[in-house]
């Protein structure tokens, strides 16, 4: 077990487990982050620091998980490969276990050309799978790429996301599977609001065992607005809304819409509890971070065990 | 092939001001087959300059020539007979032709008319793309003949990431999925299991060697 790692211990226990995101504001401003960390803290069990999401330049995921982590909270660090090549990827992990983090989630990161730094060079030298592979050989065998070994492992839960609504369907679990083979003790999916096709994915996983391999914490967004729902539905690339969902916000009116999101929310993480291999939530409620605190209340998942 | 495109005129002219006597040298390779550098551009390009010069009331001399081409020293040496004539070239070479003939006549400058793009194929009339990175260690065997380094928008060697939706690729609606391409070819050739490896990190070395990369050929050497 690895020392100070709530998210593992909840999971391990067969709890389940919450997890919240936090993204780091536009500027040097560690307020902004201990900020967050107030309105989180008791409310979940691990939090993920968003790394230059939407290729926007933010405050550096690794810092802020450090400033989350003195505050007591249990930092999940979020690490893009398109900033960064072989080198400083595995530097970054070997300097994020020595702060003490221990949980890392692998992802490949948005494309540049979607944030405010379009005309920026996308490294990609590794993609997600391979970073993960990486980080696992580095904690199990205690070398890096090469072969070269460390003077100490970087102690580490490994986690990867998944997209159950992108196309293939039919390849979607072969990619949750290779993610699990190179080395994801968890999973934090997309934002779920079609649950049938999630249940759907589920299923696949499980007829495959792979939700005995793996760790599965359903990602939920909370809608502030039936506006907000269209923006992620049209503009937002693997995002899955349907129609029921979009209609149910626009009944409502503009000053019940957020309401109706956290409504939408719970509702949603009480069907995930429900289904098998399901191990906890993810909550990325962007920029509304106050809003994680009653959702989880709302959900039945509150007070979180202490370790 | 080696694709390119032409510069924009205005450009063109703002680095060709300085001077009065420009040899505007095409190449009938690559570039002549994608339509940007070719005997017929050269012409255009030269006779646009020419005219462009006339309005402006400038005393300019503008020629041309199209060598075979022009990466290749023997095709570049046939400008030894003019050379002297000019102040400058011109050239309508893709970037390996530039610096050929900068190599070959250091004393003048060699001003670039096109942006070398990429190493692509001609999929119809007017339309190239890119599916080639040169990366110097070809793995397309393995890929159902779709690279993913130069197709996919992420470069991903385990596709497709989480944003592919109805074959499209999340980063360019213009543009197919590469891995949905790869998925497809691969269950044509009942081989799908092979995704289920991961495949390993890249050896950029071979792509980005120290320095500019080099084929020796002792065989072909005299």
């Amino acid at each position: 077990m690895i020392e100070n790692n709530k998210l593992e211990q909840r999971l391990k226990e067969g709890a389940f487990a919450v997890t919240a995101e936090c993204g780091p504001p536009k500027g040097a401003d560690p307020e902004a982050v201990m900020k967050k960390a107030e309105m989180l803290k008791g409310k979940v069990d691990a939090v993920n620091v968003t790394d230059n999401q939407t290729a926007i330049v933010r405050l550096s995921s690794l810092a802020a998980c450090s400033l989350l982590k003195s505050a007591g909270l249990d930092p999940v660090l979020q690490v893009v490969v398109r900033d960064r090549n072989r080198i400083a990827l595995q530097s970054d992990i070997l300097g994020a276990a020595a702060l003490g983090i221990r949980n890392v989630l692998c992802l490949s990161g948005d494309h540049q050309g979607f944030g405010n730094q379009p005309e920026a060079a996308g490294v990609f030298d590794l993609d997600s799978i391979q970073f993960i592979q990486v980080v696992k050989t580095m904690r199990d065998e205690g070398t890096i790429l090469g072969g070269e070994p460390l003077s100490k492992s970087p102690d580490l839960f490994i986690g990867a996301a998944a997209n159950p609504f992108a196309d293939p369907l039919s390849f979607r679990v072969v990619r949750l599977a290779k993610k699990i083979r190179a080395g994801a003790d968890f999973i934090q999916t997309q934002c779920i609001y079609n649950l049938d096709r999630f249940e759907k994915w589920m299923e696949m996983a499980r007829d495959r065992g792979l939700t005995e391999k793996v760790f599965i914490l359903g990602g939920v967004t909370p809608l502030k607005s039936v506006g907000m729902a269209k923006y992620m539905r049209n503009k937002v690339a693997g995002m899955d809304i349907p129609d029921a969902v979009i209609d149910r916000m626009e009944k409502v009116p503009k000053e019940k819409q957020r309401e109706e999101g956290i409504n939408i929310c719970v509702e949603t993480i009480q069907r995930l509890k429900e289904i098998e291999g399901v191990h906890g939530v993810h909550v990325m409620a962007i920029e509304w971070e106050e809003a994680v605190g009653e959702i989880v209340e709302k959900a039945g998942l509150l007070p979180r065990p202490r370790s | 092939m080696i694709t390119a495109e032409q510069k924009p005129i205005e450009e063109i002219r703002e680095m060709i001001a300085p001077y009065k006597r420009i040899l505007v040298a095409g190449c009938g390779s690559c570039v002549a087959e994608c339509a940007a550098g070719g005997e017929k551009e050269t012409g255009m390009l030269a006779s646009t300059l020419r005219m462009a010069a006339k309005m402006d009331g400038k005393d300019v001399v503008i020629q041309e020539k199209t060598l075979d081409r022009q990466c290749v020293n023997e095709f570049v040496i046939q400008l030894d007979e003019s050379i002297d004539q000019y102040d400058a070239v011109l050239s309508l070479g893709c970037g390996a032709g530039v610096q050929a003939v900068a190599e070959m006549y250091p004393e003048i400058p060699i001003i670039p008319a096109l942006d070398t793009e990429f190493l692509g194929e001609t999929m119809s009339q007017g339309l190239w793309i890119e599916n080639c990175l040169g990366c110097g260690d070809c793995m397309l065997h393995y890929f159902g003949g779709v690279c993913p380094l130069a197709r996919c928008s992420k470069q991903l060697l385990n596709g497709p990431c989480g944003g592919s939706m109805d074959g499209i690729c999340e980063v360019n609606p213009e543009v197919p999925c590469a891995w949905q391409t790869i998925i497809e070819r691969l269950e044509n050739f009942k081989a799908l299991e092979r995704l289920e490896e991961v495949y390993p990190p890249k050896d950029w070395s071979k792509k980005q060697g120290r320095g500019p990369r080099k084929i020796i050929r002792e065989d072909q050497q005299r």
